[in-house]
Formats: C-alpha cells, sequence, structure tokens
C-alpha cells in the first residue's frame, strides 16, 4: 500500500488547487493532433477505476446476477471487472451479493479487512442495504453498512445485471473523482482512517456489537413537518 | 395402507402397555396422527420401519411446536331445583371452571414407504414441560434422515434428543442462547424506522418512534346537527 509520509504533506495543510493552465477544449484540441496532456491525479483515478477487480463472493440469489453479468450478454469486461479473484488479496471490490445473515456476518467483515487498499463496496440488493424482506427477521443483518463502509447501494431485488453495470459505472465516476492529496483524499491514502473493520463476536442473542458507530449510526426520527 | 386406528391396535397389540392414542386432526386435510409415549418410541419406530406391510423407511420431515402453558375456561350448565317450590323448572346456572394446561413441546414425524409407495404415518412425541423436561428419544438411529432435523428443532425449539450422535446447533450459533422459534421468543431490540410499518411492526415503530403530531383539524363542511339537550346539563 502506498504510505505517504505525513511530515512531507501533512493533511491540516489546505491544498487550493490551481486554476487550470489548459482548459478542457485546449486539451481536447491538443489531443486531436497527437498531444496527450495529463497530471499524476488523473492518471492514477483512471488507472484505477478501469480495473476494479471484483471478488468472486456470492451471498444469494443477487449472486446470480452478478454472474449474469459476467457473462457474454452483459459482458462486465467491457468495464474493465471481468477479472473475479477467488482470493481477497488480490481483490479490488467486494459486491455483497445477496441477503447477509448474522451468522455470515463476521465472515464478510473478515473478507474486507482481508482486502488490500484501494477497496471498494457495493451493497447489492435489498437485503444487503437493509435486510430487505427479512428485516423483521432475528437472524438477518438489518444492512452490511452497519459494519463496513460502503460505497454504492443498488436497490433490487434483486437488481438486473444492467442495474449491477450502472452502478459499477457510478463506482468509476466516484473513483475517477477521487483527489490524491488534501483533506477530501480518499481512505486509502490518509492515515487518520482505519481502512479495517472491527469483526463483531458471537453473542449470547445477537451480534456483540450490533453495529460498527465508526461507520454506522442509527436513522434519526422522523417527524412528518405540518 | 392402514389407518391410524388400525396400526395403533397393531401396535397395542405388540407392544403391551405403550402409551398410544389417535389425535385427530379436524381440518380438511384429516391427516390423523399417533401420540407415542416417550418409553416405548424408539422401539415402536424400528417396528414401523421394519414391519413388512408397512415398511416407513423414509423420515421425511421432522417438525417441532411449541405448546405454551394455557388456561382453558370450560362452560358446565348446572340445574338446581327450587327447594322453595318444587314444581317450578330447576334455575338453570352457567359454571365457568378454569383450568391450567402446562405448555409442552412437540415433535411431529412424517413417514414415508419407498418400497409400498403409501404414507404418511404421522406421530407425534411430547415432552412433560417446556423447560427442564424438554427430553424427548431421539430416532436418528432409526432413520439417518433426522439428523439435521432433530438438530434443528433442537437449535430452534430447545428440545432435547436423548440418544442423538451430534447434537449441536445447526442455524444459530454455538454460543446463541435463545430458541427463537418459541413463542415467547424475544428478539434483540434492534428495529430501525420504515416507511409503511402495519401489524407488529407498527407497534414496535411505535415504541421507537414519537408519533407524528396530530394534524389540525379541518372544519368540516357539513353544517352541525342540533346537540340533543343533555340531561342536567347546565345551559
Amino acid at each position: 500500500m502506498f504510505k505517504r509520509d505525513p511530515e512531507d504533506c501533512p493533511l491540516s495543510q489546505e491544498v487550493t488547487p490551481p486554476p487550470p493552465a489548459v482548459t478542457e477544449a485546449e486539451r481536447d484540441e491538443l489531443r486531436r493532433q497527437g498531444i496527450l496532456l495529463t497530471s499524476l491525479q488523473e492518471l492514477y483515478t483512471w488507472g484505477n477505476s478501469h480495473s476494479v477487480w471484483p471478488l468472486n463472493f456470492g451471498l444469494a440469489c443477487c449472486a446470480i446476477e452478478m454472474i449474469a453479468a459476467s457473462m457474454a450478454k452483459f459482458d462486465i469486461a467491457r468495464f474493465g471487472s471481468e477479472v473475479f479473484r477467488p482470493s481477497p488479496r488480490q481483490a479490488d471490490l467486494l459486491i455483497v451479493s445477496g441477503t447477509v445473515t448474522k451468522k455470515m456476518a463476521p465472515q464478510v467483515i473478515r473478507l474486507w479487512n482481508q482486502m488490500p487498499e484501494p477497496k471498494y463496496c457495493i451493497a447489492m440488493g435489498a437485503c444487503a442495504i437493509s435486510g430487505g424482506p427479512f428485516k423483521q427477521g432475528y437472524n438477518v443483518l438489518k444492512g452490511i453498512d452497519r459494519f463496513i463502509p460502503v460505497d454504492i447501494y443498488i436497490p433490487g431485488c434483486p437488481p438486473r445485471p444492467e442495474a449491477l453495470l450502472h452502478g459499477l459505472v457510478q463506482l468509476q465516476k466516484k473513483i475517477q473523482g477521487f483527489k490524491l492529496t488534501g483533506p477530501d483524499a480518499p481512505r486509502h491514502l490518509r492515515d487518520d482512517q482505519p481502512c479495517n473493520c472491527p469483526v463483531p463476536e458471537f453473542g449470547e442473542h445477537d451480534l456483540e456489537p450490533p453495529a460498527n458507530p465508526e461507520v454506522w449510526t442509527a436513522p434519526p426520527a422522523i417527524v412528518r413537518k405540518d | 395402507m392402514e389407518s391410524p386406528e388400525q396400526i395403533r391396535d397393531r401396535l397395542l397389540a405388540r407392544f403391551p402397555g405403550a402409551e398410544i392414542s389417535v389425535v385427530t386432526n379436524p381440518g380438511i386435510a384429516a391427516q390423523h396422527s399417533l401420540l407415542l409415549g416417550a418409553a416405548h418410541a424408539r422401539a415402536i419406530a424400528e417396528f414401523l420401519r421394519d414391519d413388512p406391510t408397512l415398511k416407513l423407511d423414509q423420515c421425511s420431515n421432522v417438525t417441532g411446536i411449541d405448546w405454551p402453558e394455557k388456561e382453558i375456561v370450560e362452560t358446565k350448565n348446572i340445574s338446581t331445583p327450587d327447594p322453595a317450590n318444587p314444581a317450578a323448572p330447576p334455575k338453570v346456572v352457567e359454571q365457568k371452571t378454569k383450568r391450567l394446561q402446562l405448555g409442552f413441546l412437540e415433535v411431529v414425524y412424517h413417514l414415508y414407504s419407498i418400497t409400498h409407495r403409501h404414507g404418511p404415518v404421522i406421530f407425534r412425541l411430547r415432552t412433560g414441560n417446556r423447560t427442564d423436561q424438554a427430553t424427548v428419544p431421539s430416532l436418528t438411529p432409526v432413520w439417518r434422515s433426522c439428523e439435521f432435523q432433530e438438530r434443528e428443532a433442537f437449535d430452534l425449539f430447545g428440545i432435547t434428543f436423548d440418544g442423538h450422535p451430534d447434537l449441536r446447533r445447526i442455524l444459530m450459533w454455538d454460543e446463541f442462547k435463545d430458541h427463537p422459534m418459541r413463542r415467547d421468543y424475544a428478539e434483540p431490540d434492534d428495529y430501525e424506522w420504515e416507511p409503511t410499518p402495519h401489524g407488529t411492526v407498527l407497534e414496535k415503530t411505535k415504541a421507537h418512534y414519537p408519533p407524528p403530531p396530530a394534524l389540525v383539524a379541518a372544519p368540516t363542511v357539513l353544517p352541525a346537527a342540533p346537540a340533543a339537550p343533555v340531561k342536567g346539563a347546565t345551559p
């Protein structure tokens, strides 16, 4: 993992981006003439966003749609994500595709912790977002975002492969908006944010703790305004 | 195939002294079942499996049922003749007696015969109570297919199967203490707001979130009917 020296570039230092010396229209004109102008940040995020390798990991029926998205008809390879890695050590993207039971949740979080930075998480389908139809059950986690940070939520039950591809494109746009330095830098380029999430223990009645307070807070009471 | 009554008679002839009774199903399915005592259950199960006319060689289903403690009110009409006027018709008094039926747990087995292509034969086993005598004999040594299903009943209902080769929780984790399918199970209090609650979920919503402020009542369009004068009210 790329580690930045905190003394060399402290986070508190305010980085104001200088105005672009060359405008977008001028760059397009130059590109037509065969001259490519770019910055390190653009190259870095361009490379990152077009080689997002998902973890070969499915939980329920959403995984069937995920498999369909990787096959010839939908062809996730068009977006550079065809390499489903069988090991979390080689994967960039955790697609939580399906119902996360409380018994399975520690294993999902352990997989997330085993993935190297930069890593991203997509919550695919109603179950991974909120528990879905099993939300009121005693044995289903009410959303994987209680324990790990989620980048993209894809609603649906299950979402169609097109929806997964759309979510992947949204994730690529998010990656392309990353800044390499400054206070807006993503988690993997900062020292003050942990990349691991604590794994809950199996308790006598529920998971202990039932949520990770660093990434999740209970939704506020919704009171109708009159 | 023989009816449950015929099977019961044959079993009573074979196992004198065994507790066997027929539990009738009043529903439209009319699948009557046999209620077996725990003492002879294992021997009866082996008989049902090996008997040449029944040959119930497959146990397809093991189900747990929780019967919590309940109060049964019995109504009885008692007619007492009037001692002062014996000619008058006797006074009928309705007498209600309350009886507390202790709770118990029940296991239901569904048997089929692959050899003779008949079935199901259903029988039940009952535990003494729901706490310290929640034990029935395991039938895994008789039908191997009972193994996981008896573990499931152990996990979700807390029924202990005596003689089971590997009695562990199968769905919930080992550290879990509750039995979620029991009727008095209280699930962890982690309710979260949802947009359209109803039924029991609505009750949870009320407990966790303040009710929305009441809407200001709109003035009624229809002219109000003249109120009836209230007796004793001061004008």
